[in-house]
């Protein structure tokens, strides 16, 4: 297979070398465990336990009645200490479920192992991939019942796991290749057995040459329509439209999906989570974290209970060397700067990165110099310097003209910048500037 | 901005070889000149004072080369002035001026004083540049191998084609500049000599007058020419034509300030008109 690559990318260090050899260790949490209402792309779930309840592992503790939205579940038995607003990884106070584990960990008896999925039709399957509250652990937590309903004038033709892991730092999907291989290939049986037509394809960034051995060997003692697809090592080869274009040489038009080209992606960890739900009746309850960066005194793996806080996950790792100048949610591409480490992990965090002031200095900006290496890199084929200088200007119609809204966020731009302006920064303004331009024109037509 | 400078290394040293300690003291003088401007105005205006970008001193340099060696020392002082105080920060400084601030300056003092800024002397003896040779049609035309290696009459830094070929041969290595600009530029000069019939040949032709100079250099200043594959290579085409036009039609005997001048101000026009196609945008959107 000729190895094509998408236009445009950066090489950052890659930065894995810490806990690229760690294997995942299990982290058993302690006391309180505190469940956001929002982990997903969609609609908020509200709670449907109250204070004082007892709850157990795999229990229901919230819902929506949206279709795009997915439930949340306790990862531990106990009491329902509180329902209130607490700080969220991403800064934000939203709505939480709080609740103090007992140790016990009894489980509910609401899921059912079901060992031979070809038995189930596609409701049921899509029923308990939802009931397993779901969603896209690669970081965008799209709820995965939805993303496995595309419209059924759609023909799915690959169904393409992302094992890239292009982020720099990040190990969680490369351990979770290297040790659990199975259940990532039982879950991608289980989508084909979905989507008939399609072929499984599963792609890993060359440098993780443990990873696709593991994965290639499990595969040769089936004979399912699945083949392991290495590609080049570039940044943002794990963003959809990129991992599409590298698989199948298609490129999504602005504003369509990936069904409207025939594919549908889902994250190694999501994966392994649509078997575990289906085969053997565990929901997502916890999620592989990397705990990486200069400071961190034993970068981890950590197999986390979803809710711990990731000050628990800090300590597990030895704590910190020195005090840390930023700690992301993520890697150093895409990452979050986190306000505090007293927040829940929650189902999209994949690494907890904390970084010295030496390795994340903070550059004062400069004057663009049009010296285009932006424009170079954007794998979406945009200009970021015009873009960023139009949201300066709050010119947000012609950001939204200049394909601003096609931003993927993933950083290129700012990191081959050398006058280091904040252009992806500027650019999710931009994209929000947009969006609430959007809702004022929506709401000037109700309301006339 | 270092690399750039290193890039023009070469070219100096030539032109300190060839013109002398006289050449030595312009190159001096420009850089002091822009270096002082930029502080003052940066100082006077409330700006953070940037000199140590060597913004200023990489257009002082050019400036100087841009200069004949026995250009009086004050008039190279004022010209380098006007390069950083009216071209560059009255436009809103680094990456916002319309045009190549050291060829506008150039172009000024070429107004200013016209004598001062075309007499030519090398190895104390007088004499016209090959351009003006060709222009005039009397004189002699120096060997191809003086022309190469810049032992000619013209500007300090301009004349010694192989300094200025290693350079830009550097500079595309790092990957500071593309191919584009220059290669384009250059092949299109030395068609239309062909096309025109200029009187010593496209070896010549671009061996000569500022051209090296201004094409890995002075068109490749990334505030002034266009940000896409597409728009450079429009650019270049564009600066070729016209410098070949001044050439061979024009009362100047080169074109190369000029045309390149005339281009940086169809810059926005070619940028506006050679967009980047976003993925997955249909394959044809220029001109939209």
């Amino acid at each position: 297979m000729s190895l094509s690559t998408f236009r445009g990318g950066i090489h950052p260090p890659e930065s894995k070398s810490q806990t690229e050899k760690k294997e995942i260790e299990v982290l058993e949490p302690k006391g309180e465990l505190v469940f956001p209402m929002s982990q997903h792309l969609g609609v908020p779930c509200s709670p449907i336990v109250k204070k004082g309840d007892r709850v157990l592992v795999g229990q229901k503790i919230a819902d929506s009645e949206a279709f795009v939205s997915a439930p949340i579940l306790s990862s531990v038995s106990g009491a329902v200490k509180e329902i209130g607003t607490r700080m969220t990884i991403s800064g934000a106070m939203e709505s939480c479920v709080i609740i103090d584990s007992d140790g016990k960990f009894e489980h509910a008896a609401d899921f059912l192992p079901h060992r031979d999925f070809r038995q189930l039709d596609k409701a049921e399957c899509l029923r308990i991939i939802r009931a397993a509250g779901l969603v896209g652990m690669g970081g965008a937590t799209f709820p995965t019942h939805v993303k496995l309903s595309p419209p059924p004038d759609k023909k799915i033709r690959w169904i393409i796991v992302n094992g890239a892991e292009c982020e720099p730092f990040l190990n969680c999907d490369n351990r979770l290749m290297v040790e659990h291989p199975e259940p990532i290939i039982g879950g991608l049986e289980i989508c084909l057995h979905l989507f008939p037509d399609a072929e499984g394809v599963i792609a890993i960034e060359k440098n993780k040459p443990d990873a696709i051995s593991r994965i290639g060997a499990e595969l040769s003692e089936r004979s399912a329509n699945i083949r392991v697809m290495p590609h080049n090592v570039k940044y943002p080869q794990g963003a959809e439209k990129m991992l599409i274009y590298t698989v199948t040489g298609q490129e999504i038009p602005p504003g369509a999906l990936p069904a409207d080209v025939g594919c549908l992606v889902l994250n190694v960890s999501t994966i392994s989570h649509i078997w575990h739900a289906i085969t053997d009746g565990i929901p997502v309850l916890d999620r592989v974290i990397s705990v990486v960066g200069d400071v961190v005194k034993n970068p981890k793996n950590i197999m986390a209970p979803l809710g711990v806080s990731v000050r628990e996950l800090v300590d597990a790792s030895g704590g910190f060397t020195e005090e840390p100048a930023k700690v992301l949610s993520g890697g150093p591409m895409m990452g979050i700067a986190m306000r505090s480490l007293d927040v829940p992990i929650v189902k999209g965090t994949s690494g907890v990165l904390a970084l010295s002031s030496r390795s994340a200095p903070i550059f004062e900006e400069s004057n663009c110099i049009r010296c285009g290496r932006c424009a170079t890199t954007c794998p979406m084929g945009l200009q970021p310097s015009i873009l960023d200088r139009l949201v300066r200007a709050r010119d947000y119609a012609t950001f939204e003209a200049a394909g601003g809204m096609n931003c993927i966020e993933c950083g290129s731009c700012t990191y081959a910048c050398p006058s280091r302006r904040y252009l992806t920064q500027l650019c999710r303004d931009g994209k929000a500037g947009v969006m609430a331009e959007r809702r004022r024109q929506k709401e000037k037509g109700e309301n006339r | 901005m270092a690399n750039v400078v290193l890039a023009l290394v070469p070219a100096g040293i030539a032109g300190g070889y060839f013109f002398g300690s006289r050449a030595v003291l312009v190159m001096a003088v420009c850089i002091a000149a822009c270096v002082v401007s930029e502080a003052v105005w940066q100082k006077l205006s409330g700006l953070k004072v940037a000199v140590s970008d060597l913004s200023a001193v990489l257009t002082g340099l050019l400036l100087a080369y841009n200069l004949p060696p026995s250009i009086p020392l004050w008039m190279a002082a004022v010209g380098g002035a006007f390069a950083i105080i009216i071209v560059k920060q009255f436009f809103g400084g680094l990456g916002q001026n319309i045009m190549n601030p050291a060829l506008a300056g150039r172009a000024m003092m070429l107004i200013c004083w016209p004598v001062a800024m075309t007499t030519w002397a090398l190895n104390g003896i007088s004499g016209a540049t090959p351009l003006a040779v060709i222009k005039s049609g009397s004189g002699e035309l120096p060997s191809l191998m003086d022309a190469f290696i810049g032992n000619i009459g013209g500007c300090i830094g301009e004349t010694s084609a192989i300094a200025l070929l290693i350079g830009g041969v550097y500079l595309i290595a790092r990957g500071i500049i593309s191919w584009r600009i220059p290669v384009v530029y250059i092949a299109t000069v030395a068609v239309l000599s062909v096309i025109t019939g200029r009187a010593g040949g496209p070896v010549l032709e671009i061996l000569t007058g500022g051209l090296m100079l201004g094409a890995f250099f002075m068109a490749t200043d990334y505030a002034t020419s266009p940000m896409t594959p597409p728009g450079q290579i429009a650019f270049a085409l564009g600066c070729g034509i016209i410098a070949s036009l001044i050439r061979a039609f024009g009362g100047y005997p080169e074109g190369v300030s000029y045309s390149i001048l005339i281009m940086n101000l169809a810059v926005p026009i070619i940028d506006r008109l050679t967009p980047t196609r976003i993925l997955g945008e249909a394959k044809k959107n220029a001109g939209k």
